[in-house]
């Protein structure tokens, strides 16, 4: 019987969708799996339709067409369309290098609301260098200079690590150079590749500090012309980032293979097994995947999560960081102050950040794809 | 201070929705990265910003609607628009 039930988790705000792993950058903050799914392994363009359509019934507004590279796949119009006519807000992830005017013109006239552009530096050598890619700086301004002629939004993703931190001020004047209406200042997070690259990565903890003031001040001077958010680099933080809004609670990702994950970085954890949207719909995964009750809400918690006044605020951090730092993925994420954990992380952060430049591993699809 | 006055055609601009949440029961601005939970008395005034009507124009209407002196629902109304332009989610 089912009287003893859990109760139907509230539907998902956002779905992100993994549409390949196919990228034509390098770039070593990359925080996807090391092991990356093969372009056979994709699931087609009306199984995406249908997850769009599923994804909508069940309650998600936004949708996040992302990769890898989303315009790797000759049918992004496609699928752009095909989740405009669900009902969603779909917002492109792009690195915007790989992009010509006509098949953009096909993506905007298919529906979308919103383009996302990473940066990697705020100057060409900068840019091109992080990108892995030579001519990745002016491609990027061209595809901006789309988005804006297009009157679409343009948000500008500037991905944070050492080699650029010192960069916060001009990416923030990129910014407004490029129409931007919103900029992410997003400090690298580390999982996956960049977790692997983490001591080459890693900014010393007074210039994070320098950063966040500079961001604080532009937001103030900026307002109601920029939106700028920020992403700070939580092993310095004091409490951790609510992962994903908390586990199988705001967000639901799907990998190029169409497993449903709570997060993209769900399936380092071992013993969870994640259905796959080809043999299910999203709304039995969502209430019925055992890997997605495993850490939702507050049940599964231990001390100090469990007594903490702030445990629906974090949801307890981050599973896969707690997994991967301290070694037990329900234990409290090492970000947060109180974990016995916080001290060893942030002084390893901060060994990292002032040890000198350890070589840095670019990323490269047709090497780490798995076999 | 804010720059909007009663000549000024309020507007949501490109890539900002006013949506009818079904499933949650509610109107929802959906904006990038940015969902707005609107009551229904702001997506009245919203449904109105529609780059046609002026501010004056908008206010008579609303205070013909909810039978309020305009000057009431000026304010209101003012104050609602400069906050959502704050957040770059209304173009005037």
């Amino acid at each position: 019987m089912t009287a003893h039930a859990p109760p139907s988790p509230a539907p998902p705000i956002g779905v992100l969708v993994e549409l390949t792993h196919r990228c034509p950058l390098g770039c070593p903050y990359c925080s996807n799996p090391v092991s990356l799914e093969r372009p056979a392994a994709e699931l087609g363009t009306q199984t995406w339709t249908r997850i769009f359509t599923e994804a909508a019934a069940l309650g998600a507004l936004h949708v996040h067409l992302s990769g890898g590279e989303p315009t790797a796949r000759r049918d992004i119009a496609e699928i752009v369309r095909g989740a405009a006519q669900a009902g969603l807000y779909t917002n492109l992830i792009t690195s915007g290098v790989g992009l010509s005017e006509k098949r953009w013109s096909a993506i905007v006239e298919a529906g979308l609301d919103h383009a996302q552009l990473s940066f990697q530096g705020a100057d060409q050598a900068t840019n091109d260098r992080l990108a892995h890619y030579d001519s990745a700086w002016e491609r990027k301004r061209a595809f901006a200079a789309m988005v804006t002629n297009a009157g679409l939004p343009l948000t500008i993703n500037a991905v944070i690590s050492r080699g650029n931190l010192h960069q916060v001020g001009a990416f923030i004047d990129l910014a407004v150079e490029l129409g931007a209406r919103r900029l992410e200042v997003a400090h690298t997070q580390y999982y996956g590749w960049a977790l692997a690259n983490r001591a080459a990565l890693m900014p010393p903890r007074k210039e994070v500090e320098e950063s966040i003031a500079l961001v604080e001040g532009a937001r103030t001077r900026l307002k109601g012309r920029l939106v700028i958010d920020m992403v700070i680099p939580d092993y310095y933080a004091r409490y951790p980032k609510p992962c994903a809004g908390g586990w199988g609670r705001m967000a639901i990702n799907v990998s190029p293979s169409g497993k449903a994950l709570p997060c993209h970085a769900a399936e380092s954890i071992p013993g969870l097994e994640f259905w796959n949207v080809r043999e299910r719909s999203l709304a039995e995964i969502w209430r019925d995947n055992p890997a997605f009750q495993a850490f939702r809400g507050t049940d599964w918690m231990q001390e100090p999560c469990r007594s903490c006044e702030r445990r629906e605020i974090d949801w307890g951090g981050c599973r896969c960081q707690a997994l991967a730092l301290v070694g037990a993925a329900a234990a409290t994420d090492p970000a947060c102050h109180k974990s016995p954990h916080h001290a060893r992380i942030a002084a390893t952060a901060a060994a990292e950040a002032e040890a000198d430049a350890s070589a840095i591993r670019w990323r490269s699809y047709k090497d780490k794809v798995e076999a | 201070m804010t720059d909007m006055d009663s000549r000024s055609r309020p507007r949501l601009p490109r890539g900002v929705k006013l949506r009818h949440d079904d499933v949650r029961g509610r109107w929802t601005l959906l904006a990038p990265e940015r969902i707005f939970a609107v009551d229904a008395t702001a997506a009245t005034v919203l449904q109105l910003c529609d780059g046609e009507r002026d501010l004056a124009a908008i206010v008579a209407e609303l205070a013909q609607r909810y039978n309020a002196p305009e000057a009431v629902i000026e304010k209101d109304v003012v104050a609602m628009l400069a906050d959502l332009k704050a957040k770059r989610v209304l173009e005037t």
